[in-house]
């Protein structure tokens, strides 16, 4: 402790550690997270070996929550009669649908409010006062307009998909450096070539930053849809399932939605690895 | 080819940025612009190369270009404008993929472009794994595989460490000694004028005026040697006396921005 017969401005006399070399003292850890794969597979299998105990000690009730061996035999016995098939294609059919209708229409539309100031003007006022809306809350509409069949489900999931994507979109094209379309115009590089060349890999990123989410977006929509108005497919199952208490089904439903989703974010991490390896 | 800067004025919204700037570069000449910050000199590139339209005045060419000149002119950017999703070759054949030329034409254009910037064995690397230096020498390779007329460089050299800088500017006295290709050299750093210009405009402080057009009287070879040193440093100095006052109050303007 310094004495008091020197002042805040003068220097106390060295001590004996002043005359020994010593280490530096290392002050630069933490704050640089690493992924490690293998701690979250060790904590998913702990959660579900201590749901398992939970559930075959009778600590919990199987009719709230069963035991995750009883949820892999309800998959099993609804794979082997068939039953999973047929809910898990109608589910497909229907995201594949209206992800791809909404994607396509979302892209034009992103590329024509990123390029043109007309479509701008119109286009984001639009979609900023129809963006927010719940599109479940226009499925009975969609109903009335189209009927009682695949098409009001493949457009509520369509129309969902849609805002995202064009949102993603539009962003990704104003993202794209501007000294990027000023070299490629001072080589007199003509416009469609400046979109296809320039402009769309730069916006690459934000636009499947954009299908990741639509993704979620269409799993979401096809459940709540089916929910409403469909004999077959996830959503309509897990409804099902609640209604007469089989939580064993309901929960094999929810894990295969998971499952669904984890297939196609992995698909989507491989569309990136594939388009996007010059990052 | 000549390129002519005609009574160029140039407003953003109600920011006077250049008040009738006229000069002329000829064939084969390298005109550097120099002047205190926020004067101009990248605007008036820009509009020299067609990327913007001025308020008043114009731009203009005079002469046919060399026959076989792609893009007569032809821009080097101070942030190299590299397409990071595209290889070394990719970027440099970029331009050339909406020319007349055919596949095996574009292959010869690409290789004799790596050739001359020493990029050959970095033709497959992308941008990121490159040093600055080396990016830069990717955006002049672009440029020399359109055979411009004349290069509008626009401070190409000062994102680059000092010593990397050096070497650049040996490459560029390379590709312009033989006097076939002119340029507008956009730049703060009165050392790389005075080596590398035949003439160098000197821009007022905003809105940008002629100054004074100084030229250099030696030739680029003559610039080389030891005793050239002397007289180069004598004109920069000149040059630094001419902006001096303007640059302090430029960097007391934007400091109060």
């Amino acid at each position: 402790m310094p004495s008091a017969r020197f002042s805040m401005l003068e220097r106390a006399p060295q001590d004996d550690r002043a005359t020994e070399a010593r280490p530096v003292a290392f002050r630069g850890a933490g704050f640089v997270p690493k992924a490690g794969r293998a701690s979250g597979w060790i904590a998913l299998a702990l959660v579900i070996a201590l749901w398992q105990l939970a559930g075959s000690a009778g600590w919990v009730n199987p009719l709230f929550l069963p035991a995750p061996s009883a949820i892999a035999v309800a998959i099993y016995k609804l794979a082997m009669s068939g039953a999973l098939w047929q809910h898990v294609s109608a589910s497909v059919v229907r995201i594949g649908s209206g992800w791809l209708l909404g994607t396509v229409a979302g892209v034009i539309i992103g590329f024509a409010i990123g390029l043109s100031t007309l479509a701008r003007g119109v286009g984001i006022t639009f979609i900023s006062a129809l963006f927010p809306i719940p599109k479940i809350a226009l499925l009975p509409l969609l109903i009335l307009w189209l009927g009682i069949g695949e098409e009001p489900k493949i457009a509520t999931i369509a129309l969902g998909v849609f805002f995202s994507t064009a949102i993603s979109v539009y962003s990704g094209v104003d993202a794209v450096p501007r000294n990027l379309i000023r070299m490629a115009q001072s080589f007199n590089v003509p416009f469609h070539a400046i979109v296809r060349r320039v402009i769309w890999p730069g916006a690459l990123p934000s636009i499947l930053a954009g299908f990741r989410i639509t993704a979620s977006v269409a799993l979401l929509l096809v459940v709540s849809a089916e929910m409403i108005g469909a004999q077959y497919g996830i959503g309509a199952f897990v409804l099902q399932a609640g209604n007469l208490m089989q939580t064993d089904q309901l929960l094999a439903g929810v894990v295969i939605m998971s499952l669904f989703g984890l297939a196609v974010g992995r698909l989507i991490n491989m569309l990136e690895a594939k388009l996007l390896h010059w990052r | 080819m000549d390129l002519i800067a005609d009574h160029i004025c140039h407003r953003f919204g109600t920011l006077d940025v250049l008040d009738k700037v006229s000069f002329t570069v000829a064939s084969g000449e390298v005109v550097a612009i120099v002047g205190p910050s926020g004067c101009g000199k990248s605007t008036l590139l820009s509009i020299l190369g067609g990327l913007l339209r001025p308020s008043e005045g114009r731009a203009e060419l005079r002469g046919a270009p060399p026959a076989d000149s792609l893009n007569p002119l032809t821009f080097v950017f101070q942030d190299f404008a590299l397409l990071p999703w595209c290889t070394v070759e990719a970027n440099v054949e970029f331009p050339l993929a909406h020319t007349a030329l055919d596949a095996a034409a574009r292959r010869a254009v690409v290789d004799d472009a790596l050739r001359r910037t020493g990029l050959s064995d970095f033709r497959g690397a992308y941008p990121k794994q490159l040093s600055g230096g080396m990016r830069q020498r990717v955006g002049i390779a672009r440029a020399l595989a359109v055979r411009p007329a004349i290069l509008l460089m626009d401070e190409p050299l000062s994102a680059l460490d000092s010593q990397t800088r050096e070497l650049l500017m040996e490459d560029f006295i390379g590709l312009l000694a033989d006097g076939t290709m002119g340029a507008v050299y956009v730049t703060h750093n009165l050392e790389e004028a005075v080596r590398l210009a035949d003439r160098i405009v000197v821009l007022s402080r905003r809105p940008g005026r002629v100054r004074e057009i100084v030229e250099i009287p030696m030739t680029r070879a003559e610039r080389g040697a030891i005793d050239a040193r002397g007289k180069l440093l004598a004109l920069q100095n000149d040059l630094w006396s001419l902006i001096r006052e303007e640059a302090i109050d430029a960097e007391r303007e934007v400091q109060h921005a």
